[in-house]
C-alpha cells in the first residue's frame, strides 16, 4: 500500500517538474520576440531593455529556469506586468473563487448525476433510461457558455430570480457569519453561486451519469447480485447495498478527474457570469499580454489537477486493494 | 419491456444513421455556403439592426443588421474547417507519438509518456488556451493550432494503448523475423490496425474542437470579427440578451446540433468498428 502511494508520490513529483518547465517556456515559445509581443510595437528601445531584464530574459535558459524554481520554491512568482502585484497573492485571491465554484459544481453535479445513472441502470432500456441517457447526449453536446446565457435568460431576466452577475460574500466568510447570526451575507452567496455553479455542474453530471450507469450495469449483472436477489432481498436493498458500493469505484475516479475539468470549464462559465475567478483572470491576462500572471494560473490549474488525481489515486487504492497495478 | 429494448437497440443504429446524415448535411451546408445563404455574411442593413424573425430574415439580424442565417451558415464552413484542420494536426502528431511511444517502448515511451502526462494535467480547454496565450491571439489560424496541439496528448495515449498491444501479436514478430525495418513495421502492419480506433476518436474530436472553438471564439481568443464564428456570435449576442435573445439562440443551436452530430456518429462508428464495445454492450442489454 504505501510502496504503491510512494511511487504514485514520485511520478507525481516529476509531472510536476514537468509542469513547471512547460509554463516556464510558455515565454520562450512566442514566436518572435516575447519582449517585442509583451511591450508592443511602438515600445522605445529602453522600455523593451527594462521588460526583459525584469522577466530576467537576458539571461541563458538554464539560468532562468534555475531562477524561476528557486523563485517558485521560496512562493515568488514575480510580478504582474499589469497590477505591479506579486502574482502569487493575485492568483490565490482569484483561486479561491474558482474552488469555491468548482466544489459547488461538483456537488450540483453528483447530486443529478449519480441519481439519474443509478436509475437509468436498474431498468435498462425502459423509458426513464431512455430519456436521462438523452438528456446526457445532449449535456456534452451544448456549449457550457451558452447553457449559461440561457439560465441567465430564464432566471434572470424572463423570472429575475438570481443575479446575472458577479460574486456575492466570499461562501467561507458567509458560513462564519452565519455563527454569528448573520444569515444576509449567506443568501446572498448562495444566490449568486447557484447559476453559475448549475452551469458547470449541468455539462459534468452528463458524463458522470453515463459512467454510474455503465458501471451499475456491469455489478448489476454479477452472480453475487442474482444471489442476493434470490434470497429474497428487497430490491432497494439489492441495488444500494450491494451494487452500488461496487459500482462506486470507477465513478470515484471519473468525478475525481471531472473536478479537473470543471477547473477547466470554470473559465467559460466564469466569463458568462462576470464570476471573479482566476478563469477569467486568465483570459484577460491573454488580452494584456501579462505573462507572469499567465505562469501562474496556468501553474495554478496544473498543479490543482494533479494534486486532484493524485488523491483519487490513493483514495480508489484505499478502497479497492485489488487496484495497485502500474 | 422488450419493446423498450427493440426500441433501444433499433434507435442506437437510428441514432447513428441520424449522425451520419446530419454530418452529411452540414457538410453540404458548408461547401455550398455562397450558394445557400440568403446574404453575404457581412451585408449589413443599419435600418434593421437587432431585429427579430420575419420573411426578409428567417432568424433575425444582429447588431449591425447582418443576417444572421447566413452568418450561421458562413460560419458553419469556419467550423468545420476548424474541425478538420484541428482533428489532422492532432491526430497525425498525436498518432505518430503515440506509435512511436508503443511500439519501441522503454525509454523512448517513458519519455513521450511523461510529455502526455503532462499535457494532460491541464484541462482540455486550458490547453488550447495555454497555446493560443504562446501562439498570441490571431485569429482562424492560430486557433486551428492551439486546439490542435491541446488534442495531440489525447491522440497520443490512446493509439500508445493500440501499439502496446498489437506489439505483442504473432505476426508482428513474424514481420521483424523477416527482417522488416521499425518504421516498416510501424506504418505498415500496426498503424493499419490503428485506423478504426483513430476513425472513431477523430470523429468525437471533430464535435469536441467545434466546441472548443466556439468557446475560444467566446472568449475572444479565438477567430475574429467580422468572420463568421459561432462562438462569437454567441459572445456580442450576450451583450444584448434582454433586446435580442435570438442573437445568442441561433448560434448556440447550430453548436449543439453540429456536435451532436459528430458525437452520434462517433459512438456509431465505435459500435460498429469496435469489436470489444459490440461485446460489452451484447452483456448489457
Amino acid at each position: 500500500m504505501s510502496q504503491y502511494i510512494l511511487k504514485r508520490l514520485f511520478f507525481s513529483l516529476i509531472t510536476l517538474i514537468g509542469i513547471t518547465f512547460f509554463v516556464f517556456l510558455t515565454i520562450h515559445l512566442i514566436p518572435g520576440d516575447p519582449v517585442e509581443i509583451i511591450a508592443g510595437g511602438e515600445a522605445d528601445e529602453p522600455t523593451k531593455a527594462q521588460i526583459r531584464k525584469s522577466l530576467g530574459l537576458d539571461e541563458p535558459l538554464a539560468v532562468q529556469y534555475i531562477a524561476y524554481m528557486a523563485g517558485l520554491i521560496r512562493g515568488d512568482l514575480g510580478r504582474s506586468l499589469w497590477t505591479r502585484k506579486p502574482v502569487i497573492s493575485e492568483v490565490w485571491n482569484r483561486a479561491a473563487a474558482t474552488l469555491e465554484l468548482g466544489i459547488f459544481g461538483l456537488i450540483i453535479s453528483i447530486a443529478i448525476a449519480i441519481p439519474a445513472g443509478v436509475i437509468s441502470a436498474t431498468r435498462p432500456s425502459s423509458l426513464v433510461d431512455y430519456c436521462s441517457m438523452a438528456v446526457s447526449f445532449l449535456g456534452v453536446s451544448m456549449p457550457a457558455f451558452w447553457v449559461g446565457i440561457l439560465l441567465m435568460m430564464a432566471f434572470s431576466i424572463e423570472f429575475p430570480l438570481f443575479p446575472a452577475m458577479g460574486r456575492g460574500e466570499p461562501l467561507l466568510s458567509a458560513i462564519w457569519q452565519v455563527f454569528q447570526g448573520n444569515f444576509e451575507p449567506f443568501g446572498d452567496s448562495l444566490r449568486h453561486l447557484i447559476l453559475p455553479a448549475v452551469t458547470l455542474g449541468l455539462f459534468n453530471a452528463a458524463f458522470i451519469a453515463r459512467m454510474t450507469r455503465s458501471s451499475m450495469l456491469e455489478v448489476l449483472n454479477q452472480d453475487y447480485i442474482r444471489t442476493a436477489r434470490s434470497k429474497g432481498l428487497a430490491e432497494f436493498k439489492v441495488v444500494y447495498k450491494h451494487a452500488f458500493r461496487n459500482a462506486l469505484l470507477p465513478i470515484i475516479t471519473v468525478v475525481g478527474m471531472q473536478f479537473g475539468y470543471l477547473l477547466g470549464g470554470a473559465v467559460l462559465t466564469e466569463s458568462v457570469f462576470a464570476w471573479p475567478g482566476l478563469g477569467r483572470f486568465i483570459v484577460e491576462s491573454i488580452l494584456a499580454r501579462d505573462y507572469p500572471f499567465i505562469q501562474g494560473a496556468l501553474l495554478f490549474f496544473g498543479t490543482a489537477f494533479l494534486l486532484v488525481n493524485l488523491l483519487t489515486d490513493i483514495l480508489y487504492s484505499y478502497i479497492n486493494p485489488r487496484v495497485r497495478v502500474e | 419491456m422488450r419493446s423498450f429494448k427493440e426500441i433501444a437497440s433499433f434507435s442506437r443504429h437510428r441514432l447513428a444513421l441520424a449522425g451520419f446524415i446530419l454530418t452529411c448535411v452540414l457538410i453540404l451546408t458548408a461547401i455550398l455556403a455562397p450558394y445557400i445563404a440568403p446574404r453575404s455574411y457581412t451585408d449589413m442593413n443599419l435600418g434593421r439592426i437587432r431585429q427579430g424573425i420575419s420573411a426578409d430574415y428567417p432568424l433575425g439580424t444582429d447588431e449591425f443588421g447582418r443576417c444572421i442565417l447566413s452568418r450561421i451558415i458562413w460560419g458553419c464552413r469556419v467550423s468545420l474547417k476548424v474541425g478538420l484542420v484541428v482533428v489532422l494536426i492532432g491526430g497525425i502528431i498525436g498518432s505518430i507519438m503515440g506509435l512511436v511511444a508503443g511500439y519501441f517502448g522503454k525509454m523512448v515511451d517513458q519519455l513521450i509518456s511523461r510529455v502526455i502526462d503532462i499535457l494532460l494535467t491541464f484541462p482540455y480547454i486550458l490547453l488550447a488556451i495555454a497555446f493560443v496565450s504562446i501562439l498570441g491571439k490571431g485569429g482562424l489560424e492560430q486557433c486551428m493550432i492551439a486546439i490542435g496541439l491541446a488534442n495531440v496528448p489525447r491522440f497520443a495515449r490512446l493509439i500508445r494503448s493500440y501499439a502496446i498491444s498489437i506489439r505483442e501479436m504473432e505476426y508482428i514478430q513474424a514481420v521483424r523475423a523477416l527482417g522488416g525495418s521499425h518504421w516498416r513495421i510501424i506504418f505498415h502492419h500496426i498503424m493499419p490496425n490503428c485506423i478504426s480506433g483513430i476513425l472513431i476518436y477523430a470523429t468525437l474530436t471533430m464535435g469536441m474542437s467545434i466546441l472548443a472553438e466556439a468557446a475560444l471564439s467566446f472568449l475572444g481568443l479565438g477567430i475574429q470579427p467580422p468572420e463568421p464564428s459561432w462562438g462569437t456570435m454567441i459572445s456580442t449576442g450576450k451583450n444584448y440578451i434582454r433586446v435580442a435573445p435570438h442573437m445568442s439562440l441561433f448560434p448556440g443551436l447550430a453548436i449543439t446540433i453540429t456536435v451532436m452530430g459528430f458525437n452520434f456518429l462517433g459512438d456509431g462508428l465505435r459500435d460498429y468498428l469496435d469489436p470489444r464495445f459490440q461485446k460489452s454492450n451484447k452483456s448489457q442489454a
